[in-house]
């Protein structure tokens, strides 16, 4: 056991500014105007660190990892096999074969969906999600649904987008076999309680996937504290390439789960009659992974526990904070979300403006927000809404981003006024 | 503010917030539905066509100020109208969205406001929408009697 939480102690004082001069991009105008990066829950932009990284693998230390017998192969296996560490340390697991690594979230999910799934889940068993949860928390257990016959319950939330956990002890009955829940919702950025929902879950003999993608760049986290099963962690979102992530799994499941894609890699011995299956982690990783995207997410991986995951969460709330207040002053503004616990997304619409139209004239002025339905439309439609205006914060994120979002949404009144 | 005013003109804003033709006839002879999944909108279009001619039409829907100013306006380009008059209209109205004309057809008429939207390649669904619908709606009843 890690009693220790090395990821959330930082090594260096937060300071904006010198974040905001480590990430390249943020130097750029668009339409000859400063660039305000609000869509950092859709992909993060990346840091200089990440970036030389990825330069110096390919340009000094790259070969295909394992098994090879030369000097570059072993390097870049041990620089492959540190990334796992990292994660390891980032998610405090307690053994790094606990980490697979994967090109995202959406292949994590399905990972566990196919596997563990199809092993252990048999027509009638159920799988509580939530109305929270992106689509690739939903489509994945959908398709396994047509494979075995599985059970879809969704725990309901509330106008403000927080979940109702007495329906969801409601939900849970012997039948119940997983409990999917996103860490932090990419639309209202509500932060379920997930201590609790696992708690619940486990007395019902459940197990807990945890979708982490939103959650890890942003929170502190500590899958044994969570107790939770399986973690989700997509890289490009944590300030790393985009065709990386990993899965966190509790050993002892791993070790019982048959193999997810067949392939190299991921074999012992092969032979025409049958094949014996490699170890976890590697039994999940078959074909050649992502190698230099990889070690690059371990370069972001130590940019953010450098930073401190406490003093980023502390300096992203500060963000939200200023920027629900700001915003709510602007009278045609109604936010979507406005959950106690919620992390820094925030969802609004202005007036009867669609959110197409509020997108292209922020754009104009230099503000990248995304707008549409954020691939969650089941809780757009309990929302009652087709789209709504997405600002998402990260580390680089400042109060004068907030002040230049506020200043074009009132540019949109007046357009539309 | 000039850049923004290319795409979204007056009569683009005028038509967004109050769209003429808007709503469900009593009686509905052809209909189509539209929907840009990408961005959620959605447009239905209610034709009546007499004598080859667009006698009524009318639309309703959600979406973006692009797309209910587009629909709106084309409301008001087909109306009385030959099918293949309004057919024409859609082909010169694509191809100065798509950048092949570069000027506006004078048959375009008021819809020579959308020129703009070709500066923004992801708007240029928003603003074809309701036209390939209308086109859907046309083709529902026209199958049907092709024979003649």
């Amino acid at each position: 056991m890690n009693a220790v939480v090395v990821a959330t102690k930082a090594k260096r004082p937060f300071d904006v500014a010198r974040i905001r001069a480590d990430f390249p991009i943020l130097a750029r105008t668009v339409y000859d105007k400063p660039l305000v990066f609000l869509d950092s829950a859709a992909s993060a932009q990346k840091p200089r660190a990440v970036i030389d990284v990825l330069s110096r693998t390919y340009e000094n230390e790259y070969a295909n990892i394992h098994r090879g017998v030369y000097y570059l192969s072993q390097k870049t296996t041990d620089a492959f096999e540190a990334a796992r560490e990292t994660a390891r340390r980032l998610l405090n697991a307690r053994e790094a074969k606990e980490i697979v690594f994967v090109r995202g979230g959406t292949e994590a999910i399905n990972l566990v969906a196919q596997s563990w799934g199809f092993a252990n889940l048999k027509a009638g068993d159920e799988v509580v999600l939530t109305e929270l949860e992106h689509h690739s928390n939903i489509v994945p257990w959908q398709l396994l649904r047509d494979r075995t016959g599985i059970v879809i319950r969704a725990i309901p939330v509330d106008e403000t987008g927080t979940l109702d956990m007495d329906a969801y002890a409601k939900l849970l009955n012997p039948r119940t076999k997983l409990v999917a829940v996103t860490h932090c919702s990419n639309v209202t950025g509500t932060v379920p309680p997930i201590k609790e929902i696992a708690r619940m879950a486990h007395a019902q003999g459940a197990l807990v996937l945890v979708d982490g993608c939103q959650s890890a760049p942003r929170l502190a986290i500590d899958v044994q504290d969570l107790d939770c099963d399986f973690y989700v962690v997509t890289g490009h979102k944590l300030y790393g390439p985009s065709g990386t992530g990993f899965l966190y799994g509790k050993a002892e499941l791993l070790d019982a789960m048959p193999p997810y894609q067949g392939g190299g890699g991921m074999i012992r011995r092969v032979s025409f009659e049958r094949t014996e299956y490699a170890e976890v982690p590697h039994r999940f990783e078959a074909g050649t992974p992502n190698i230099a995207g990889t070690i690059g997410l371990a370069a972001a991986m130590d940019y953010v526990m450098d930073l401190g995951l406490d003093a980023i969460e502390r300096h992203e709330a500060k963000v939200l904070d200023y920027a629900h207040k700001r915003l709510s002053e602007i009278n045609s503004v109604r936010i979507v979300g406005t959950a106690k616990d919620k992390a820094s997304i925030l969802s609004f619409n202005i007036g009867e403006v669609h959110p197409h139209d509020v997108g292209t004239i922020l754009d104009r002025e230099g503000v990248a927000v995304r707008v549409g339905h954020h691939c969650a439309q089941p809780l757009m439609d309990k929302l009652g809404l087709v789209a709504t205006v997405r600002a998402s914060f990260g580390v680089y994120n400042t109060m004068e981003d907030v002040d230049a979002l506020c200043a074009a949404v009132q540019k949109v009144q007046r357009f539309f006024g | 503010m000039s850049d923004l005013r290319d795409l979204y003109q007056e009569v683009i804003v005028d038509h967004s917030k109050r769209p003429r033709n808007f709503g469900k006839p009593a009686s509905v002879h052809q209909h189509a539905d539209g929907h840009n999944p990408l961005c959620g909108d959605t447009v239905t279009v209610y034709l009546t066509v007499e004598g080859g001619k667009v006698a009524e039409v009318s639309f309703e829907g959600r979406g973006c100020a692009i797309s209910m100013a587009s629909a709106s306006l084309m409301t008001e380009a087909v109306k009385d109208k030959t099918v293949a008059e309004a057919r024409a209209i859609f082909e010169h109205f694509h191809r100065l969205l798509t950048g092949k004309d570069e000027f506006p057809d004078d048959a375009l008429d008021k819809l020579a406001v959308f020129e703009g939207v070709r500066d923004y390649p992801v708007r240029v669904k928003c603003a074809t929408l309701p036209w390939h619908t209308l086109v859907a709606a046309l083709e529902s009843r026209a199958e049907a009697v092709s024979t003649e």
